[in-house]
């Protein structure tokens, strides 16, 4: 028990560190051109991380499973123009009739 | 209504949208914590002091599987170094002396953070403020449940839920794209980055490698 509470309280500061670092340091200053260029690029490189990530990878593996059948689905009715929502319904759908056969 | 106002609605719309799926996964946190035999108190203390699903699973994975405290804390900081990153892509939002800057900066997500980014590398401080609020009601409240009655919803899989927060992230990724080729470069280099690292890293390091894609911005840019 007292692992875990240590934990928490460790990641707790750190996560307040991590998040505030940024902002503080940098304060409310102008940024360069090309970093502010290559911040512009860090939204879709940050998500196609996460996504991959939270889609193939189980730990160190990487698997195409019900979940990824599920993103995919999503995915396809996002490009069919369907609205968020009931695109990513389906997704989620998709996975769980999936997993009950 | 001023520019700010409406940003923040928007913002609050665009969180009380996925809140639902951040608040299931909330639960599922809690039901694990608890079998993990955490207690009560502590699997909510953790969620209103940590905030972070990425970071709270991993910390309860590696103590499931026998880890000492010190290899929790540093899976769960690796995982959530991303934030580093997106700190300082939000950094002139946040208004302020540091105390205050540092406070405000806590309502950077994941799901905010993606939804504030405007294009162009500008951020909009109101819509990422709004966006957060109702995760964390959703966060808090998910894992009080999944504490006390977890056995109703004891596995989110069946449900579907994992495909909430990829599948979101995947739509917001398609507006991204669609901003220009250097996008479309910047997203196809951190694919393959992140797709090569996952099996020979800890988790959390393929994302922040990932970021190095954002540095396709450099090629043309140079003189």
């Amino acid at each position: 028990m007292t692992a875990v509470w240590t934990s928490i309280a460790v990641v707790a500061v750190a996560n307040f560190v991590i998040k505030a670092a940024g902002p503080v340091l940098l304060g409310g200053r102008e940024l360069p051109r090309t970093v502010v260029a290559v911040i512009a690029l860090l939204g879709p490189a940050l998500l196609t991380a996460l996504v991959i990530v939270g889609t193939f990878s189980e730990g160190s593996d990487l698997r195409i499973d019900a979940q990824a059948a599920g993103v995919a689905v999503a995915g396809g009715a996002f490009l069919l123009r369907v609205p968020m929502l009931p695109a990513i319904a389906l997704g989620a759908l998709t996975a769980a009739l999936l997993r009950l056969l | 209504m001023t520019p700010s106002r409406t940003s923040f609605r928007t913002g609050l719309r665009a969180g009380t949208a996925i809140a639902p799926a951040v608040f299931l996964i909330a639960v599922s946190f809690g039901v694990l914590a608890r079998d993990l035999g955490w207690g009560i108190v502590a699997p909510i203390v953790a969620s209103v002091v940590v905030f972070s699903g990425s970071a709270q699973f991993a910390l309860a994975e590696v103590l499931e599987a026998g880890g000492t405290a010190f290899a929790a804390i540093l899976a769960a900081i690796l995982v959530n170094a991303r934030f580093a990153v997106m700190g300082v892509a939000v950094a002139s939002v946040f208004r302020g002396g540091p105390v205050r800057r540092a406070l405000e900066a806590q309502t950077t997500v994941d799901a905010s953070w993606a939804l504030a980014n405007q294009g162009g590398g500008r951020f909009d401080r109101e819509l990422l403020m709004g966006a957060t609020l109702p995760q964390y009601v959703a966060w808090v409240g998910g894992t009080v449940v999944g504490v006390f009655a977890g056995d109703v919803i004891s596995d989110p899989d069946a449900l579907g839920l994992d495909v909430v927060f990829p599948a979101f992230f995947l739509y917001l990724l398609l507006d991204e794209v669609r901003r220009g080729p250097d996008y479309v470069a910047a997203a196809l280099i951190a694919a393959a980055i992140a797709l090569v690292l996952v099996p020979f890293t800890p988790p959390g390091i393929p994302i922040i490698a990932a970021c190095a894609g954002a540095l396709i911005a450099l090629r043309r840019r140079e003189p």
